[in-house]
């Protein structure tokens, strides 16, 4: 770069040298700011990443219709992890090297962001993880990992104050066989055992198992009165078909936040009657939230869209993680990395589901941000969602 | 033992989905020597077909069926004529890496088409299951059972007891010899693989109301199949019926009793079990060499 300070022919030398570099300066204040942006956008959780994709749209639309961020435009580059952990590390690093993203929000699956989290630290890059609960995530010492998420552990405690009135007194758990499943599985047991609550049958099933008949065969033997299901919305219809097929007799609580139960109103029909679960994002009691105006305003943006409303419950994930990111670009002042990184410890602001503050998780030296969510939780009613009985309104 | 009977029972009715599936593919890859990546993707076609149909078009539930299995028929059809009549003299990988571009195209056209949200295929059968002591089950898995059994034994008098069915054994024995023959060897080639993809369409069609249909659907019917085809030996349709039926019941049992964790992990087992010992299927006879 050329410094005024110097003397002109200094600066006409270097005009005439490299007739690059003088010109770079006016164009990168007109440049847009770069956010990457990796999410499951063909495969299996296809729909998911897909709703996420436009929640971030939504916030991006928002912020440019506000004058940018830095006085200049955002612009998503986004990239397809096709639901695979290769190619989300590979989506990572093509942000980070090829688009030169100084930021990243990503990669939905705990296994996909498992993936790509060692390029973060490898080109020293922040990622803000919108979706993955597996409690690893924050606990390997990376200390680019800022997670707006709650783990597993964060979603069982947020259920405590519920169990008392729940009235549980066995419950048994079916899970998707991965880092997530097999960490929900730890948590809510742990939290099940303290309040002296037993635990049955521990079962799995593989991500893209259709048949789930032997699993619920051993787990109507159990005895138990609840179920805790945790998987994608397509196995949790699967299972509650399956469920109905055989006549099982249980409460049944899904977790992690992706059941979106319009979706299983509308598949899984009179299966998914008077079944729990747990949601980060309230669009049909948008008065119910944290921040009821955003909230409104977000349901009634995504609807003049055209975007189907099961997808809200993923959709929110999208604005908060650009929101979260924004805030801190313009804390720091600059798009550059390990600026944006150090001003994300200072972001405090509103999203979707409530506050967003990180505070630090792992390993001592090497910490890396977790966000406290809100946590809510929802039953189907004569095929409605609904507020439980016992949740007081706010 | 009531649990044991039930998982019996679910074993049996997922294997006949597993015949189901592995006939249309012992005709392709056990008769003629295609190892077809795509098979499932003919099995997407089906369910979506169905969907279409029952859901979007409200044709009865038999007409549905019968529309997926000419909508499979025809793509496969062409899917002969277009890529492997081509290729018929080049060699097996050369057909195989081409079929596995077709999978992704399939598959990725299915996305483009119909989006990656799951969809579910309304159907007639009521949903509340049969009872029988500690057994339950649905009335929908009972009726696709035994359309799965009828399309298997139809399959196997049409490939036994017909002149079609002689000529397609001839030409997959010896073509030459069959074309000698007077054996129009190319349009058996095109009607056996259309057959082997209707046959994987009309699976879609009778597990897209049981499951959900999405576009990777295909991916785990394929392995499946190419299962059943070695545990019942290439080429043999009833072969492919009882090794459906008996990786059916394994994985049930295996995840009833040893994990569920591992459940695809026991079929995978006793086919590599089956390649060792046994390689050319669990059925096969004595076979004369060269």
């Amino acid at each position: 770069m050329v410094r005024r300070s110097r003397p002109l022919i200094l600066a006409l030398a270097a005009l005439a040298l490299g007739l690059v570099a003088l010109p770079a300066d006016p164009a990168r204040a007109q440049a847009p700011v770069k956010i990457g942006v990796i999410q499951p956008l063909s495969g299996p959780v296809a729909a998911s990443g897909n709703y996420v994709r436009m929640g971030a749209e939504i916030a991006r639309d928002w912020i440019n219709a506000r004058g940018g961020v830095l006085g200049r435009r955002l612009e998503l580059v986004i990239e397809d992890n096709k639901s695979d952990p290769k190619e989300a590390a590979s989506a990572a690093e093509k942000l980070i090297v090829r688009d030169r993203v100084p930021a990243l929000m990503g990669a939905w699956g705990s296994s996909m962001t498992l993936a790509a989290m060692p390029k973060l630290e490898e080109y020293g890059v922040p990622m803000v993880v919108e979706t993955s609960s597996a409690a690893s995530i924050t606990k390997r010492g990376n200390p680019w990992v800022f997670r707006i998420s709650p783990p597993s552990e964060m979603e069982a405690l947020g259920l405590e104050p519920y169990l008392p009135r729940l009235t549980i007194k066995k419950a048994d758990f079916l899970a998707v066989n991965t880092d997530w499943g097999r960490g929900a599985i730890t948590a809510f047991g742990d939290v099940l055992r303290k309040h002296g609550i037993a635990v049955g049958a521990v079962e799995f099933m593989d991500q893209a198992a259709t048949d789930m008949n032997a699993q619920l065969t051993k787990i109507r033997g159990t005895g138990a009165d609840t179920l805790f299901l945790t998987t994608s919305v397509e196995q949790i219809t699967l299972v509650l078909k399956q469920a109905q097929e055989q006549r099982l007799q249980r409460r049944i609580i899904t977790t992690g936040g992706s059941s979106s139960p319009d979706q299983l109103v509308k598949q899984a029909g009179a299966a998914a009657e008077g079944t729990y679960h747990i949601v980060f994002f309230m669009p049909w009691f948008p008065e119910a939230m944290p921040e009821p105006r955003l909230a409104r305003a977000f349901v009634e943006e995504w609807q003049k869209r055209g975007y189907p409303f099961e997808g809200l419950t993923e959709g929110f994930r999208g604005h908060d993680g650009i929101l979260t990111l924004v805030e801190a670009i313009r804390i720091a002042g600059r798009d550059e990395p390990k600026a944006i990184r150090d001003a994300l410890w200072k972001v405090q602001l509103m999203g979707l589901n409530g506050p967003i503050r990180f505070e630090k998780d792992g390993p001592a030296g090497k910490e890396s941000g977790q966000s406290r969510p809100s946590i809510f939780i929802v039953q189907i009613k004569q095929g409605k969602v609904t507020l439980p009985d016992f949740v007081a309104r706010r | 033992m009531d649990a044991l009977l039930q998982h019996l029972v679910n074993g049996l009715v997922l294997g006949g989905t597993y015949a189901l599936l592995g006939i249309g593919l012992t005709l392709i890859f056990g008769l003629m020597n295609v190892v077809n990546f795509a098979h499932g993707e003919f099995y997407t076609l089906g369910a979506y077909a169905t969907f279409a149909a029952l859901a979007l078009a409200g044709l009865p539930f038999a007409g549905a069926l019968a529309l997926a299995l000419a909508a499979g028929m025809a793509l496969g059809a062409l899917t002969e004529r277009v890529l492997l009549r081509p290729l018929r003299h080049e060699s097996i990988e050369t057909v195989m890496l081409v079929m596995i571009g077709l999978w992704i195209a399939l598959q990725n056209a299915e996305l483009l088409v119909w989006g990656g949200v799951a969809k579910s295929i309304p159907h007639p059968f009521p949903t509340a299951p049969l009872t029988l002591g500690p057994v339950s089950i649905a009335p929908l898995r009972l009726a696709v059972l035994a359309a799965a059994l009828a399309l298997i034994a139809g399959a196997h008098l049409l490939i036994q007891k017909t002149r079609f069915g002689c000529a397609m054994r001839a030409t997959f024995q010896d073509p030459d010899t069959a074309a000698l023959m007077g054996v129009r060897i190319h349009r058996v080639r095109a009607a056996t693989f259309a057959l082997g993809s209707g046959l994987a369409a009309a699976a879609g069609a009778l597990l897209g109301p049981i499951f959900l249909v999405y576009p990777s659907m295909g991916d785990l019917a394929s392995l499946k199949a190419f299962s059943v085809v070695i545990l019942g030996g290439l080429g043999n349709v009833w072969g492919a019926t009882v090794g459906g039926l008996l990786l059916g019941v394994a994985e049930e049992l295996g995840a009833g009793y040893v994990s569920s964790g591992y459940r695809d992990a026991v079929g995978f087992v006793i086919m590599i079990l089956v390649l060792l010992l046994r390689p050319s299927g669990l059925f096969a006879r004595a076979e004369r060499v060269g």
